[in-house]
C-alpha cells in the first residue's frame, strides 16, 4: 500500500504545526521523519493514522481520498512512543485485542487466535512472556509487545511514534537493528518518527528531514547525508563546524589566509570535524591556526576542541592512529586544513 | 530490631510511634471501651439482644438501604466523575465543587430539606403521590437520603484515576479496530474496578453510620423504618448502655466484614492491573 499526502496543513490555534507538506511513501518502504521537536514529524504521523485531521490537503492510501475514513477504518498499525499497551492485560491478550474486538462474523477461532498470537510472540522473541503483565516487562520487551499488537490485526501501513525515544541507548540499538530486519522480512509499508538522525541513517530506506512545519529534505540516507540541501539539513545530520567566510571568485576562504575581497558574498561554511586535517608545523597552505582547548582520547576516534586566534570553537575529529603521529597536549599551537566543506551562500542555495 | 535499617527517608521511629498513639487515641481506645462495657452483658443475654426481631428489622433495612444507595452512587457517580473529567463546559468548576456539598452540609439539614421535598404534600413527593410512588417515611425515603450523602464518595475516588488514563491507550484500542463501546467497556473500565469499589466501600460504610438525615425522612416506625443507629440511640435514652453498645459491636463487626471483602476485591483487581 503506498501513501500519499498532499498539500497538508495543520494549525494548534496561532501555531501552524505543518504548512502544506506533500510527500509520497511507495509500498514496502521503510520511511523516517527526521525532524527536531516542534518541526511537526509527530503531527504528520498522527494525520497519516488518522488521529489527528488535517486543516487543509489530503491523504491518499493506494490513490484512494482516507481523508474521511475513521482511524478504525484505515487499518493502520500504530505504535506509540510509550507503548500505550493495556496494563490490566496479560502479554497475550494485549496481542490478541485487534482480533477479539472484530465483529463475530470477521472473528477468527479462539485456535487461531492462540495461534497467531504465539507466531508473533515469536517473532519478537518472547514467547516464554506471554501471561506477565506490562508492568513486569522492561521497556524494550513493552516496546516489542506494542509492535505485536499493531502486527496482530495485519494493517496494511505500520506507523511508528518514536517508538525507541524511551529506551536506554543500548536497547535502543538493539532494536533498531531488529526493526530493520523485520522490515526486511515482512514488507510492510512503514513510517516511523525520530528526533535521532543515527537511529533514521541507520534504519530508513528513505529520510525525510523536516523543520518548522515544512519538509527539508527527502531522499536516501546517503543522498541526506552527503548532499544535504540546506544548513539546516547539514546541521541536523551530524556535527558541524560553522564559519562565516565571503565569496571570493566564487570560492568560499577560510581563516586569515583568505584575502577578502572588497563586496564579496556573506556566506555560511560547514565543515564537519572529521574532514579538518591538523598539523603542528606551518607550511602556508592551512586555513587557520589555532590552540588546542581540551582533548578527548576516549573512543574510537580522538576529538578535539580547537580556539581560533578569533576566538572561534572548532570541533575536531582524528583518528587515534592520527593523534598519536602529531603527539599534541592542551595549550599546544596548531594549523588546521579543510579537507572538505559545504558552502551556502545567504539565500541557502548551493 | 527489624525496623532498624537505614533508608532514605528518616523519622520513621517518631512518625510511627506517632501514628500508633494517635490511631490507638481516636479509634482502638473507644471501640476497646465498647468492648468492655458490652463484656457486662453475658453471652446469652448479648445474643439475645441482637438478634431480637425489632433488632433483625433494622439491620436488614440498614444493610439493604446502604447497599442499594451505594449500588446506586456507584452508577450514577461514576457517570458525574465521567462527566466532570471528560468534557468542558461552562460551569463545570462550579459543578465539580457542588459535588461536595454533601460532605460540608449538616446531615440534619439534608434529611428536613429531602423530607419537605419527597413528604405528600412535598415539591417533588405531590407529583409521585399519584403514581403510588410513597418516598418519605419508606424506606425508600432512606435510600433516597443515603444517595445524596454518599455520591461524593465514589465521585472523588473515581475522578483522579479517571483522569490518569492515558488517552494513547484508547487510540491504541480504536486503531486496533475496536468500537468506542469495546473501548470503554475492555480499555477504560476495568482500570476504574478499584477506584469504583473503592468509592462503593466507602458510600456504603457512610450509608450504614449514617443517623442524621435519615431519621427526619425514615419515619422511624418500629419494623418498617427503623435503622440500626437510630435503634442504639432509643437504647441509650433508656439508660439500656450495655444493649446499645451491644447493638454497636454487631454493627461493627458488619462493617469490618463489609471493609474486608471490599478490600480483598480491590486488591485482587489491583493485582490484575500489575500495582499489587
Amino acid at each position: 500500500m503506498n501513501i500519499e499526502l498532499k498539500n497538508i496543513s495543520k494549525n494548534f490555534g496561532q501555531f501552524a504545526a505543518l504548512k502544506s507538506v506533500n510527500l509520497k511513501v511507495d509500498g514496502g518502504e521503510l520511511v523516517a521523519l527526521l525532524g527536531p521537536s516542534g518541526s511537526g514529524k509527530t503531527t504528520l504521523l498522527r494525520i497519516i493514522a488518522g488521529l489527528e485531521t488535517a486543516d487543509a490537503g489530503s491523504v491518499l492510501y493506494n490513490g484512494e481520498d482516507s481523508s474521511t475514513k475513521s482511524l478504525r477504518e484505515r487499518r493502520v498499525g500504530f505504535v506509540f512512543q510509550h507503548y500505550a499497551l493495556f496494563r490490566h492485560m496479560t502479554v497475550f491478550e494485549n496481542i490478541a485485542f485487534g482480533l477479539r474486538v472484530r465483529p463475530r462474523a470477521q472473528r477468527p477461532s479462539n485456535a487461531e487466535i492462540e495461534d497467531r498470537v504465539m507466531k508473533l510472540l515469536k517473532l519478537v522473541q518472547l514467547e516464554n512472556l506471554s501471561h506477565r503483565y506490562p508492568s513486569q516487562l522492561s521497556g524494550g520487551q513493552r516496546q516489542r509487545v506494542a509492535l505485536s499488537r499493531a502486527l496482530a490485526v495485519e494493517p496494511s501501513v505500520l506507523l511508528l511514534d518514536e517508538p525507541f525515544g524511551a529506551l536506554d541507548a543500548h536497547v535502543r540499538k538493539d532494536l533498531r537493528r531488529w526493526l530493520r530486519k523485520l522490515h526486511d522480512e515482512v514488507h510492510l509499508t512503514s513510517v516511523f518518527v525520530t528526533h535521532d538522525q543515527e537511529e533514521a541513517l541507520e534504519v530508513a530506506d528513505r529520510v525525510v528531514v523536516m523543520n518548522e512545519g515544512v519538509i527539508e529534505q527527502a531522499g536516501t540516507p546517503e543522498e541526506v547525508y552527503h548532499h544535504p540541501n540546506s544548513p539546516f539539513v547539514f546541521r541536523f545530520l551530524g556535527d558541524v563546524n560553522l564559519f562565516h567566510s565571503r565569496m571570493e571568485d566564487g570560492k568560499a576562504r577560510l581563516g586569515p589566509n583568505g584575502h577578502l575581497k572588497e563586496g564579496s558574498e556573506e556566506s555560511c561554511v560547514f565543515v564537519r570535524p572529521h574532514l579538518i586535517d591538523v598539523k603542528t608545523q606551518s607550511d602556508g597552505s592551512e586555513h587557520f591556526a589555532a590552540r588546542v582547548r581540551h582533548i578527548n582520547a576516549a573512543g574510537p576516534n580522538v576529538k578535539l576542541e580547537l580556539m581560533t586566534a578569533n576566538g572561534e570553537a572548532v570541533d575536531v575529529t582524528l583518528t587515534q592512529e592520527q593523534y598519536r603521529a602529531l603527539g599534541i597536549a592542551k595549550n599546544d599551537q596548531v594549523f588546521a586544513t579543510a579537507r572538505e566543506m559545504k558552502v551556502f551562500v545567504e539565500d541557502y542555495s548551493i | 530490631m527489624l525496623l532498624k535499617r537505614n533508608t532514605v527517608l528518616p523519622g520513621f521511629r517518631l512518625a510511627g510511634g506517632f501514628t500508633v498513639f494517635y490511631l490507638s487515641l481516636i479509634v482502638l481506645i473507644p471501640l476497646g471501651a465498647m468492648f468492655v462495657r458490652a463484656s457486662s452483658l453475658t453471652w446469652g443475654s448479648f445474643w439475645e439482644i441482637v438478634t431480637a426481631p425489632r433488632v433483625l428489622a433494622s439491620y436488614k433495612l440498614s444493610l439493604g438501604t446502604a447497599f442499594a444507595a451505594a449500588s446506586i452512587n456507584a452508577v450514577f457517580g461514576f457517570l458525574v466523575a465521567w462527566v466532570l473529567v471528560r468534557y468542558p463546559f461552562p460551569g463545570k468548576k462550579l459543578v465539580d465543587a457542588l459535588v461536595d456539598l454533601p460532605f460540608a452540609l449538616p446531615t440534619a439539614v439534608a434529611g428536613i430539606s429531602l423530607t419537605t421535598l419527597y413528604a405528600p404534600k412535598g415539591w417533588i413527593g405531590q407529583f409521585l403521590e399519584p403514581l403510588g410512588l410513597k418516598v418519605a417515611f419508606t424506606p425508600l425515603g432512606i435510600v433516597v437520603a443515603l444517595v445524596f450523602i454518599g455520591l461524593p464518595f465514589v465521585v472523588r475516588t473515581v475522578q483522579p484515576v479517571l483522569e490518569e488514563i492515558e488517552k494513547e491507550s484508547e487510540e491504541a484500542a480504536e486503531s486496533l479496530g475496536a468500537t468506542r463501546w469495546q473501548t470503554f467497556r475492555l480499555v477504560i473500565f476495568p482500570c476504574l474496578v478499584p477506584s469504583l469499589l473503592a468509592g462503593f466501600a466507602m458510600a456504603f460504610a457512610r450509608g450504614l453510620g449514617e443517623y442524621g438525615s435519615v431519621v427526619f425522612i425514615s419515619g422511624n416506625m418500629p419494623m418498617k423504618t427503623e435503622i440500626t443507629p437510630l435503634l442504639i440511640m432509643t437504647k441509650l435514652e433508656q439508660f439500656d448502655y450495655p444493649g446499645a453498645t451491644a447493638l454497636g459491636i454487631s454493627m461493627l463487626a458488619a462493617s469490618f466484614l463489609m471493609l474486608l471483602v471490599i478490600n480483598l476485591l480491590q486488591w485482587w483487581s489491583g493485582k490484575r492491573l500489575g500495582r499489587g
